[in-house]
């Protein structure tokens, strides 16, 4: 019956085209929409990390102001980052498995072949644990050794996309490049890699792409390097040049802990808190004390990724999708009443009126299909004009599997919701409303 | 058979109660094949739709081979219609869009018989009413007594033990609706009961009984009735 129904159905379908078109533009347009959305806050919301999302840590410190919190709205949050010499201090401790101070610099790339001019580059000055902790895939090469890291040796990893422009296609590793005056050394080339939340600095704009170029942070405490993210300063401190920067108050750094046991949790709160007793002896740390290590999931809500204003928008996604759906019950009620005479024919033959509702929910349910797949057309479509319009970067890579189906759930439901009403109403027709009229 | 003691069937809207039937009495026999006149608007199709459980009487009884029917749910009374009894309709009622063969499958679907049965079922039953080589046409590829065939074969598919007519050939000219009861008859023959509701006169004589209706009620019970004869062929044709 299943296959004679969809026979029908087809038929049916086929045999209006317009009227056909029409509902499947309004359930493919209002699921399109709707899914433009989902995918948007989809993305804002999953996880970027999941295999060891619960293992990574923003460790932060509260340096703060003594009169007033860091957040207005969250006073119990420490700050987002910490001071260059705070992030100093905890590169020394061993407990963490891995661990990474970091921040965002501008270096301007110069290329030795004559046809590339020189361009500036994002950059992120981080430790060799960068890589291995976020699980960075590396098309050549790797990470740079500890040695490196203890003499903030001139090394670099580069992105697939400066690789590609300095050296083409190729292997660069043991290749030099000039940055600003410096001329480094290739020691890895990562692969194409970008978290939907750039999680390890959402500070500095968590929709914006990874960077391509990564250098030994402790570059940053040796010599002179244009900074690119956000300094946060409370103190009333002289700050005439770069090095007054690094000893004094303003919060610069992000740091990163990689901590697989609760034990090794409790092991570097402790360590933390003992380091910041420490600091308070010598004045500083007025505040209360609140070192934090939030999870990667904890961080991105303190940071408010998926917020309000995004699932406000959501609802208007689905509040248009019920208008669309409106707007369909009427046409499809307008195809099932001219079915009528068929209806109660086919009722005066024997048909009961379970098997006659089948038949009509799933044509509409064909038409949720259809205007699924449209749907997913639209959606696209319009991820990628999100992805324009919010940045350039390509955090959206648009649907999982997951999405997908629900795209195609979303509208199969919406039809089969569309239609019942008018499924329903075909139901109760007499049998004999029709045939008498003859 | 059937058997309808005193049934009334009023018709109300905000304005008027018509009353299409007013306490009809009428049983009719397996075997018989029972011809139905009255002037137009006596309440013909009324009955017949009662009869084939397409609406129900507002008052009296109405007993289907001893089941009333009063007694049955929507779904019962949508199998009965499927497994006991057969419908010709005056315009036909084919559906355009589907083939010949495919009409005639549509009660032969609901009815859940296999593929096999089913296209054993509808090849016998067009070749009975002699459309066997125009399965493949759409109704609107077909004279007005073919769709009539193509009908009455769709009705005979289900091997229903009740053939149920409204003015089968009214929309025919005398040759095909001649055509047409002669099927009818072979079919009755055949041992189905057949009830016909039509106003051709000379058609209603070719009924073993014949029944008027006049504003809802029988004319004069019976008074047409006859034996089925064998020289009812000498009645006919009369132009
Ligand atoms: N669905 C209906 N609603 C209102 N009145 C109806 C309906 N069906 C039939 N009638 C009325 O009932 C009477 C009998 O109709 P019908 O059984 O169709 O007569 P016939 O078939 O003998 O011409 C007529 O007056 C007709 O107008
Ligand atoms: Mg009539």
């Amino acid at each position: 019956m299943f296959f004679y129904n969809l026979r029908l159905a087809r038929m049916s379908l086929m045999k209006q085209p317009g009227l056909t078109a029409l509902m499947v533009a309004a359930i493919g347009i209002g699921v399109g929409a709707c899914m433009t959305i989902v995918t948007y806050v989809y993305a804002l919301s999953s996880d970027p990390i999941p295999d060891k999302s619960e293992e990574l840590f923003a460790v932060r410190l509260d340096s703060w102001n003594p009169d007033e919190p860091y957040w207005d709205n969250k006073p119990e949050e420490a700050p987002e980052q910490l001071t260059h010499r705070d992030a100093m201090a905890l590169l020394e401790s061993t407990i963490p498995t891995r661990h990474a101070a970091m921040r965002k610099a501008v270096y301007t790339v110069v290329p030795d072949s004559e046809d590339v001019a020189p361009f500036l580059n994002i950059a992120r000055m981080t430790g060799r644990d960068f890589f291995e902790m976020f699980q960075v895939p590396f098309l050549y090469g790797g990470s740079w050794d500890e040695s490196a890291d203890a003499n903030a040796e001139s090394v670099v990893v580069l992105g697939r996309e400066t690789n590609e422009k300095l050296f083409g296609d190729t292997n660069s590793v043991g290749e030099t490049v000039l940055l600003g005056t410096e001329r480094f050394t290739v020691v890895g080339v990562i692969d194409a890699w970008q978290p939907a939340v750039l999680f390890y600095d959402m500070n500095n704009g968590e929709t914006n792409p990874v960077e391509d170029i990564f250098v030994p942070f402790t570059i940053s405490d040796r010599r002179e390097i244009a900074g690119a993210g956000n300094t946060n300063c409370w103190k009333d401190e002289q700050i005439d040049t770069y090095w007054d920067l690094l000893q004094s108050e303003c919060v610069i750094v992000q740091f990163w802990a990689e901590l697989e046991t609760p034990q090794q949790k409790a092991e570097y709160q402790a360590w933390l808190d003992n380091y910041t007793e420490g600091q308070k002896a010598l004045g500083r740390f007025e505040r209360p004390t609140n070192n934090r290590l939030s999870t990667v999931t904890e961080w991105m809500k303190v940071n408010d990724v998926a917020s309000n204003e995004v699932l406000v928008v959501m609802w208007v996604g689905f509040l248009f999708l019920a208008a669309c759906l409106v707007n369909t019950i009427g046409l499809i009620l307008a195809r099932f009443i001219a079915k009528a005479p068929v209806i109660g024919l086919r009722r005066a033959l024997g048909a009961s009126k379970g098997a006659i509702f089948r038949q009509h929910l799933l044509e509409v349910a064909l038409v949720g299909v259809v205007g699924g797949a449209l749907g997913l057309v639209l959606s696209r479509l319009g991820v990628m004009g999100v992805r324009r319009m919010l940045s350039d970067a390509d955090r959206l890579t648009g649907m999982n599997l997951d999405l997908l189906f629900m795209t195609f759930g979303i509208a199969v439901l919406s039809a089969i919701l569309a239609g019942l009403y008018p499924t329903w109403r075909v139901c109760q027709m007499a049998p004999a409303g029709y045939l008498k009229t003859q | 058979m059937l058997d309808m003691q005193d049934i009334s069937r009023v018709y109300r809207t905000d304005l008027v109660e018509t009353h299409a039937l007013r306490g009809l009495n009428l049983s009719v026999d397996a075997g018989e094949f029972v011809a139905v006149t009255g002037p137009s608007g006596s309440g013909k199709t009324t009955f017949l739709n009662i009869a084939g459980l397409l609406e129900s009487a507002t008052d009296g009884r109405y007993l289907l081979d001893g089941v009333d029917v009063n007694t049955l749910n929507d779904n019962q009374r949508s199998r009965i219609r499927n497994e006991k009894i057969g419908f010709i309709f005056q315009s036909f009622n084919l559906i355009p869009d589907l083939n010949i063969f495919d009409n005639v499958d549509v009660p032969l679907r609901y009815r859940g018989f296999g593929g096999k049965e089913r296209r054993q079922r509808i090849e016998k039953a067009l070749e009975q009413v002699g459309l066997a080589a125009r399965m493949k046409h759409l109704p609107s590829q077909l004279s007005g007594g073919q769709q009539q065939r193509a009908a009455i074969a769709r009705a005979l598919a289900g091997n229903p033990g009740f053939l149920l007519a409204d003015e089968p050939t009214g929309n025919l000219d005398s040759l095909m609706a001649r055509q047409v009861m002669d099927l009818l008859e072979e079919i009755n023959a055949n041992g189905t009961t057949i009830v016909m509701v039509t106003h051709d006169p000379e058609l209603a004589r070719r009924a073993h009984r014949n029944v008027q209706l006049l504003d809802g009620q029988l004319a004069s019970p019976d008074l047409f009735a006859r034996p089925a004869a064998a020289d009812d062929v000498d009645l006919q044709p009369v132009a």
